[in-house]
């Protein structure tokens, strides 16, 4: 298990090759990746405050919890934070397993858990204004599938 | 006692941290004195329902008691991935 949470941008594809690389006991591997996106064409900048030492621990507990839960060979967690810009990766999740359903499955919980339990706040920035990111009831309620 | 602020929070009242001595019992009882103190604060923790808090870095109750409680961070909703 490992969690990650940097400023510096992260090599996705390099992360994903080396993942779960030593073990022959995985069938199954999921990776997913959150992109800063900009769908008006008007976003300049994404900022992403966070809560250090909370996030640490958040994120290793929603890791750790997801890993007991589908028996996951491995789960990898990173997470940017500090000034984005549209088109590059905000995180990553990535999940190993014997077969896919618990490779998804955990996938899907890890991106649940860490929109809405993970001590993140996004800031958009366009060049009129500047906007802290709603957190939207869907996010809350998505997690009710997992309990 | 440790009091921190994350995004709007934080630029409502206009300073990430600061160190505060109080007799609160509960972090609602935190709430209150922090509003009676200054028009900033009232702005900030005007709607408890937009808010979080967590203390020593767990997220928890308004409710919650203070006793033995070292750091109390406040902040919106979350928006992370």
């Amino acid at each position: 298990m490992r969690v990650v949470v940097q400023a510096e941008p992260f090599d996705y594809a390099a992360e994903v090759d080396r993942f779960a690389a030593d073990r022959s006991d995985i069938g199954a591997l999921v990776c997913f990746a959150g992109v800063v996106r900009d769908t008006d064409n008007t976003l300049s900048m994404m900022e992403i405050e966070h809560y250090p030492g909370m996030t640490e621990k958040a994120l290793s507990k929603i890791a750790k919890e997801a890993k007991d839960r589908w028996s996951l060979g491995d789960v990898l967690v990173i997470h940017r934070f500090g000034k984005l810009t549209p088109g590059e990766k905000i995180m990553m999740v990535a999940t190993a397993a014997p077969h896919r359903a618990a490779a998804f499955a955990a996938a899907d919980f890890l991106m649940d858990y860490l929109k809405s339990r993970a001590p993140f706040w996004k800031k958009e920035h366009s060049r009129e204004s500047a906007d802290w990111v709603a957190a939207k009831q869907s996010d809350e309620t998505a997690l009710s599938r997992w309990s | 006692m440790d009091i921190l602020y994350f995004a709007w929070v934080r630029e409502r009242i206009g300073l990430p941290k600061e160190q505060i001595q109080t007799q609160a019992a509960t972090v609602a009882d935190l709430i209150n004195e922090l509003r009676a103190r200054e028009e900033r604060y009232v702005a900030a923790f005007s709607d408890l329902s937009a808010l979080r808090v967590a203390l020593d870095q767990e997220l928890a109750d308004f409710d919650a008691p203070l006793d033995g409680v070292r750091e109390v961070a406040f902040f919106p909703p979350m928006t992370g991935g």
